[in-house]
């Protein structure tokens, strides 16, 4: 007999807009409180305090344009924000500071996050929708050099590319990109050389999210029809539809696998998040707290285990937090 | 007959006058069966005997010219025998050339199309020939396009010759179309825009297909004249004409075929190639056994209550008003539009605070989403407004029938829902739930059909079926049981506003005009409503009033509405309880019966005709019914 689903274990409200993105930040120890934020429709991102889950602080820094994805660079000291005012900033808030230090002006209109990688002490590579349409461009951080403009050849048609993913396989090796683009394909690029090496169509829509496991070398997305699509990575860099999955609703807005790879969770359209098992996608779990689109969901980064939480933000301007599965 | 072979002079003529004669005087089978086989063998590969009956058809007298020719043409098996047999008799026979040019083809239209293709193609084979041939097509497209023509020929003879310029069409060589491609062009267009302004949806679809077919044959590179109608076996058997497979023909096989397939299909064709191009082959990799199940100590939650997103409809009639009328989540529009039938039926209090209001919503609303069956569920929920009050949302309807701005479709939509209430009104209520019968199938051509006219005629038929005397009955249906009818109390609120403004034309809207094809559905409704209103109070003030109105229009030139006076007799006479009809209405019956029998004579249209006869017998029965009554 399966237990009914458990209900939040909070639910944060204040953000009175629409929330956007999610970001976690409780990998400090004692006495550092454990943070979230989170990116709104106003154009605040909002510091909770997940000890009195209040808000600490709201920074206003992208003129009450929506605030699409925030990031921490390296600790919960500096902030990295991206909105719909064609900027992406980067804060500092150490000891209380609320400043922004740097901006990078993209010249797209778009919704698609960015992505951050470290690559080294201090460096980070950025990659982000340029200003063509298609285009994806890699920044270096903080130095905003560029390092490569990743154009698909002509006649692709791949649309705008709606997600970005840098990652490499272990420190100190060639970094890539997986970018999901409107046409409903997902593209692994070679920065180096900047150029495409796989290229797999997912979808029929638009792919909304994916993510990788770049220790599997398996990925999700998930777009605006009633399919996720799982694919592989093989030796030879080819990208490979490895299954899909039907759900009931059709729309999925953000997909995030925890990062002990056992657990995924699936922001939906229909006010829903599932959650499946990553090794066989079986399905666990069905949340239905939201009255409205949940647009992000994320997973924290406690240190302990069974203090781990899950955070989903939704068009209904709530953000909930739940403990589920953090046994295992 | 036989002749004597090998360097003979005979004279021929004797022969050709014992065949004229024989001919002239009917015996064309007996004589010609005979005949043409033999000559057939003979000519087959014997030019001295081409010869002789070149010269036994060339002999025949004009007078009896015209059997000859139409015996030969009727008889013979194919155009190449024809033209074995007669050669160039047209040519150098001035009535022989007449016959077949003229009277074969515009003239008489009771021929078959083999007839039809033995004389076209017979033009077609000869090069001394073929210039008629042209002529021939100018002259039928000319007949084709011109607008009295398609008004008052009879349907037959429009399809006879939308067949012939077809076949003509077949023949034709690329040359020969370059030089008349202007022609083909300007007596196209000119023929199309009458075809269409038909009433009738058969004369629409012969000049589409025939539009179709001239279009494709003088654009054969570029975009092609495509209409959507009906596929039945005429419109497969037009455009098979108009590919040839001659033996001996020049004539290449024309690429029409494959064109005339995809022009088929009047629904899109979702291309199969398409959905190939999407999701790569999805490779399902056995997972291997031997990777230990860890996820097995993840234990799923209980998700029986995940299920398909679905938005609730309003539960009141008056929140359904407000979604119908502001609100902008479409979602809850879709759900109220499905769900309003059912929720007027159900309740009819609320239904009635607030029916004119919720008619004049349904009569504006527009499909804002694509919901399947749109045009259907709004005029169910406008029926079941209309049977839930019917006094003021009658009054509210018909008024708006005769208001400015509106398009014709809404003005027909008034009608159909006025004809669907009033039949449920009048049906029993334990005759099951009511028929919402696919009689008003709501089209989205051009010009939707009029289907209501034949199911109702189904209905007269049966009627008057009933009426006739029959020596053996079947037992007979189990006795429904009776309610009162609910149609009777408003019967007159639904007729006699229709009936009102016919004559008075607005700014955007004629009946009398151009709008001649709404003046025929309103007809055809007035008609029906009549029917439905027998046994109730009002019927024989409807029927004065409907006898007025018939007599006004009993000329109009479209054929559609006429048949639609004739419907209006007809139950006119099977509603009005005889000994009304005699007592008010004799003189009026009288010029009735005497416009019936000029109906039946001279109305070109075959329906027209049929429908008049039948309002005759109708007449005659209820003479000989009131008989012993009189006497």
């Amino acid at each position: 007999m399966a237990l009914p689903p458990p209900d939040p274990q909070f639910v944060l409200r204040g953000t009175s807009a629409a929330v956007h993105t999610l970001h976690f930040s409780c990998g400090g120890q004692e006495p550092d409180v454990p943070i979230l934020f989170s990116g709104s429709e106003n154009g605040f991102i909002h510091v909770w305090n997940l000890k009195t889950h209040r808000v600490d602080v709201a920074l206003d820094g992208h003129g009450r344009k929506s605030v699409y994805c925030v990031q921490t660079m390296g600790g919960k000291d500096r902030l990295l924000s991206q909105g719909r005012d064609q900027r992406i900033c980067t804060w500092d808030l150490a000891e209380g500071r609320t400043s922004v230090t740097d901006s990078v002006f993209t010249e797209n209109v778009g919704f698609c996050r960015c992505s951050l990688l470290k690559v080294a002490q201090g460096r980070w590579l950025m990659a982000m929708a340029a200003k063509a349409t298609d285009e994806v461009q890699v920044l270096e951080l903080p130095s905003k050099t560029s390092v490569c403009t990743l154009k698909p050849e002509v006649g692709a048609k791949l649309g705008m590319p709606m997600c970005l993913k840098l990652w490499q396989l272990s420190c100190g090796s060639q970094p890539l990109l997986l970018a999901g683009y409107e046409d409903g394909s997902v593209v692994l690029w070679n920065l180096s050389m900047g150029k495409a090496l796989s290229q797999l169509v997912c979808h029929q829509e638009p792919v909304m999210s994916f993510d990788f496991d770049s220790e599997k070398a398996k990925g999700i997305s998930g777009s605006s029809e009633k399919v996720l699509s799982i694919w592989s990575l093989d030796e030879q860099q080819n990208l490979q539809v490895y299954k899909t999955h039907k759900l009931v609703n059709a729309g999925i807005s953000d997909i995030t696998i925890r990062p002990d790879k056992k657990i995924l969770a699936t922001a939906g359209w229909d006010h829903r998040l599932r959650i499946f098992g990553w090794k066989k996608l079986k399905p666990l779990a069905v949340l239905d707290y939201h009255t409205a689109t949940v647009h992000c969901v994320s997973f924290s980064d406690h240190k302990n285990p069974s203090e781990r939480l899950l955070a989903a933000g939704s068009k209904d301007h709530r953000i909930s937090i739940w403990s589920i599965y953090s046994q295992t | 007959v036989c002749f004597i072979p090998g360097g003979l002079d005979c004279s021929i003529s004797f022969v050709s006058h014992v065949l004229g004669k024989a001919c002239v005087h009917g015996r064309q089978k007996e004589i010609l069966g005979v005949l043409v086989p033999r000559l057939m063998d003979l000519t087959k590969s014997d030019c001295i005997w081409q010869r002789i009956c070149w010269r036994l058809v060339e002999c025949v007298p004009d007078r009896w010219m015209e059997a000859v020719v139409l015996g030969f043409v009727q008889r013979t098996p194919g155009a190449d025998v024809l033209s074995r047999l007669l050669g160039n008799l047209v040519v150098k026979n001035k009535k022989a050339q007449f016959v077949v040019t003229q009277k074969l083809l515009l003239l008489q239209y009771c021929h078959t199309t083999a007839v039809l293709q033995n004389l076209l193609g017979y033009l077609a084979l000869d090069g001394l020939r073929r210039p008629l041939l042209t002529k021939v097509l100018q002259e039928l497209l000319e007949t084709w396009g011109s607008s009295s023509a398609v008004k008052h020929s009879p349907p037959e003879q429009q399809l006879y010759i939308s067949k012939a310029i077809l076949i003509c069409l077949s023949h034709l060589k690329e040359p020969e179309i370059e030089s008349c491609r202007q022609e083909l062009l300007t007596s196209m267009m000119e023929g199309v825009k009458c075809h269409l302004d038909s009433s009738l949806p058969q004369i629409r679809r012969l000049g589409m297909i025939v539009a179709e077919s001239i279009s494709s044959k003088i654009n054969t590179d570029g975009p092609v004249l495509k209409f959507q109608y009906e596929e039945d076996d005429e419109a497969r058997e037009l455009k098979s004409l108009l590919v040839q497979t001659p033996p001996f023909c020049v004539v290449p096989s024309l690429p029409d075929d494959d064109r005339n397939e995809k022009a088929d299909a009047a629904l899109p064709l979702v291309l199969e190639s398409d959905k190939s191009h999407t999701a790569a082959p999805v490779t399902p990799v056995e997972e291997s056994d031997a990777e230990l199940d860890s996820d097995d100590d993840l234990i799923p939650y209980d998700m029986s209550e995940d299920k398909e997103l679905k938005t609730k409809a309003p539960v009141y009639i008056r929140d359904c008003i407000e979604v119908l009328t502001g609100s902008e989540d479409v979602d809850k529009w879709e759900a109220t539009v499905k769900a309003l039938e059912s929720l007027v039926r159900k309740n009819p209090a609320a239904t009635r605070e607030v029916s004119v209001e919720l008619a004049k919503i349904l009569l504006h609303l527009e499909e804002k989403t694509c919901i399947e069956g749109f045009v259907e569920l709004r005029q169910r929920a406008q029926v079941a407004v209309l049977t839930t009050d019917p006094i003021p949302v009658a009054k509210y309807l018909t008024s708006q029938f005769y208001s400015l701005n509106y398009s014709l479709r809404q003005r027909m939509d008034i009608l159909d829902v006025l004809v669907l209430a009033a039949r449920e009104l009048s049906y029993p209520k334990s005759h099951g739930k009511t028929k919402h019968s696919g009689a008003q199938k709501p089209c989205i051509q051009l010009l939707p059909g009029s289907d209501s006219s034949k199911d109702w005629r189904r209905i007269v038929d049966e009627r008057i079926k009933s009426k006739t005397r029959r020596f053996a009955t079947g037992p007979s249906q189990g006795e429904l049981a009776s309610s009162p009818n609910e149609f009777s109390s408003v019967a007159g609120h639904f007729f006699f506003p229709l009936i009102q403004h016919f004559d008075r034309p607005l700014t955007t809207f004629d009946l009398l005009g151009e709008d001649h094809f709404v003046l025929g559905r309103l007809v055809h409704t007035l008609a029906v409503l009549m029917y439905l209103a027998v046994n109730t109070v009002a019927v024989t003030a409807m029927g004065k009033a409907l006898l007025e109105f018939v007599w006004a229009l009993r000329f109009h030139t479209d054929s559609y509405v006429r048949q639609g006076l004739l419907s209006c007799i007809s139950s006119l006479l099977l509603s009005v309880p005889a000994q009304h009809l005699l007592e008010d209405m004799t003189e009026e019956l009288l010029e009735t019966q005497s416009w019936l029998g000029d109906v039946v004579e001279k109305d070109p249209d075959g329906d027209c005709r049929k429908l008049a006869l039948q309002n005759l017998l109708l007449m005659e029965n209820l003479k000989k019914k009131l008989e012993p009554v009189l006497s």
